[in-house]
Parts: C-alpha cells; structure tokens; sequence
C-alpha cells in the first residue's frame, strides 16, 4: 500500500466503511494520509432497528449520524461528511447532480485515490448511483489528472465476471479497531458480531471474511 | 417503541382524525432480498410525508400480535397496511407503527404525525 497524497471514500450510507474498507482507512490513517469519508445518506430507510427495537424509523437518523460519528473517531478521520439524502432515494436525483457533488469535492480535495462502489457490482441502489456519479466525475477528468479507482464489488456474479479482487489489504493487527468500528454501528452488526466472537466454523468463516484482508477492484476509464 | 395495545391504537387513531396529517407508509423485503436469496422477488415501497385526511380509522385482527390499519380517507380513498407488531408515540407527537418480522427487522410501517416528517 504507497502513501497516498489524500484518499477520498465515497459510500452512500452509514457502516459501508465498516465492513469491507475500514482497515484500509485505519491504515492509511496511520501512515499520516489524510482520508475523507464522504457519506451520501444518513441509512435511514435502513430495516435493523435493534434486535428488540431500540430505534424507530424516524430516530434512525441521528441513531445512525452518531454511530457512523464514532466509526469516524475509531478508523481516526477527521474530516467526516454527512451530505444528508435520504436513502434509497439517490437514484432518483436529477441526471447529473451527484456527479456534479463528486466533482466538486474532487476539485476541493485533488484525491490521488478514490473508494468507492464498482458500478454494476454492488447490488443496492444507492452503492449503484454512487459508483456511477464517481465514474462519471472522473472520466470528465483529463487523464493525467484522475485519482486512482479502488472500488469494492460483491454482487454474486462478481467472481465471474471480474476475476479475483486485484486489490487486497492485508490488515493484520487491525482486527480488534475493525471489530470495535463495527460494533459502532449497533443498530446494523448486532447478530453479526456475535458471529464473529464465536467458536464456530461459521465464526472463523466470518473472521476470514471479514478481518483477514480487504478485496477490492482497480478500475481504468475507456 | 412497545407490543401494540389495541385500545391504545384505537384511541390514538381516533385521536388523528379529521385532521390533516401528513404520513408515512412502508413495505419492505429489504435491498437484499434476491441477493441472498434468489427465490425471493424484491418488493417494497414507502410513501413520506403525504398529506391525507381521515374520517375513519381503525384496527384490526392482532393473531399472533399481527396487526391491520385502515384509514378511510375524506375523498373515499384508503390508505391500508399489514402486518404491524409495535407502536410508539414519540417525544416529536409521531405516532409510529412498526410491523417487525421474524428476525426483527422492520417489514411495514404506518406513521401519522399532524407536522412533517424529517426530510
């Protein structure tokens, strides 16, 4: 992993960077890169409202503004944003706006490495619209110019499709901040966590998954 | 938010109506249905910050603490859901209603509120 000048994450909702990036970020964070967290949504059409339910529909904002707050202060960000869509609803912004918000904080931030979604890869809507407004704000970009694309794909064809991740992070020595970003994210990893504390064969699946490395996509424009 | 008390509903459905309110309505399998299980076909819907009127509300069924709304609306339209488990009234005066399935995730919602919802 080389330092980077600045590394942009750009995701549409609360704890996608907890899962499949935070090492990296953490790591990053360590080597003195400084890394923003753009995140689109505040996740408030999310279905986990506590296992029983300690949120409601309309508390899930702030539930989840706080929680992805503490996932920030874990991973060691400092410049966190929280643009505010509601979730579920980014694709159906005008043609053009989110690129024209990805272009701006380009512009702003000269990123020499972007995360984010790989268009068509990554199942939900809204990890969908992201990655096609990132794509797009790139490829406007003259070539000398854009940042380098490390993009995360899990839809189930991915393997098919794109081969092996050509990306991996190792993250050893970074399972137990991985584990605690996580577990900031309360209202979505409860059952999750617990699988993972576990002495299964499921929990030491899950720990390969999910502490071992970090997977993503290079992705060249044309 | 707590189990539905069905006169507790009732009242507070009663208490609502005929007024303007603004609701909102849901029906969720969640983003990932199909994904993690291809026999599942994605469905769902939500409805925010709809202004409606209603000359008639009320409750019904409660088997295995599952519940219907329906809202008899003033132009004779309706406004129905299945299927809600939880209520609450919160510290906004929302009046929510949440149907959480088997595993706790929320699968409907009805919520009534006489101000917006957050956008």
């Amino acid at each position: 992993m080389e330092k980077e000048r600045q590394v942009l994450v750009i995701f549409p909702h609360p704890d996608d960077e907890a899962f499949g990036v935070s090492g990296t970020m953490s790591r990053y964070v360590d080597m003195g890169v400084p890394v923003t967290y753009a995140c689109l949504t505040f996740g408030d059409m999310g279905r986990n409202l506590g296992y029983p339910p300690f949120a409601t529909r309309e508390s899930l904002h702030e539930i989840r503004k706080r929680e992805v707050e503490e996932s920030a202060r874990l991973i060691g960000l400092d410049d966190l944003r929280l643009l505010g869509y509601r979730d579920k609803t980014l694709e159906f912004e005008p043609p053009g706006h989110l690129k024209g918000v990805v272009r701006d904080m380009i512009d702003e931030l000269e990123p020499s490495r972007i995360i984010t979604f790989y268009p068509g890869y990554s199942v939900h809507p809204d990890h969908e619209a992201t990655a096609e407004a990132v794509i797009e704000a790139v490829s406007e970009m003259p070539a000398s110019e854009r940042p380098a694309l490390q993009l995360v794909a899990f839809s189930n064809n991915t393997l098919q499709d794109l081969g092996e991740p050509d990306i991996v992070v190792n993250i050893e020595g970074y399972e137990e901040r991985k584990e605690k970003i996580m577990a900031a994210h309360e209202s979505q990893t409860g059952p999750l966590l617990k699988t993972l504390a576990g002495n299964t064969q499921e929990s030491e699946a899950a720990r390969q998954m999910w502490m071992k490395n970090e997977t993503f996509y290079s992705y060249d424009i044309d | 938010m707590e189990k539905i008390n069905r006169e507790q509903v009732q009242e507070l459905l009663n208490s609502y109506q005929d007024k303007k309110v603004y609701i909102h309505v849901e029906v969720t399998s969640g983003m990932y249905a199909s994904h993690l299980d291809d026999q599942v076909f994605n469905t769902g819907m939500f409805l925010r910050n709809v202004p409606v009127n209603y000359t008639q509300g009320a409750i019904r069924g409660g088997g295995e603490g599952q519940y219907r709304v329906g809202l008899k609306l003033d132009n004779g339209g309706w406004v129905y859901v299945l299927g809600l488990t939880h209520f609450e009234v919160n510290e906004n005066n929302e009046f929510i209603m949440h149907g959480f399935n088997y595993e706790g995730k929320l699968a409907s919602a009805l919520e009534i509120s006489t101000k917006e919802f957050f956008k």
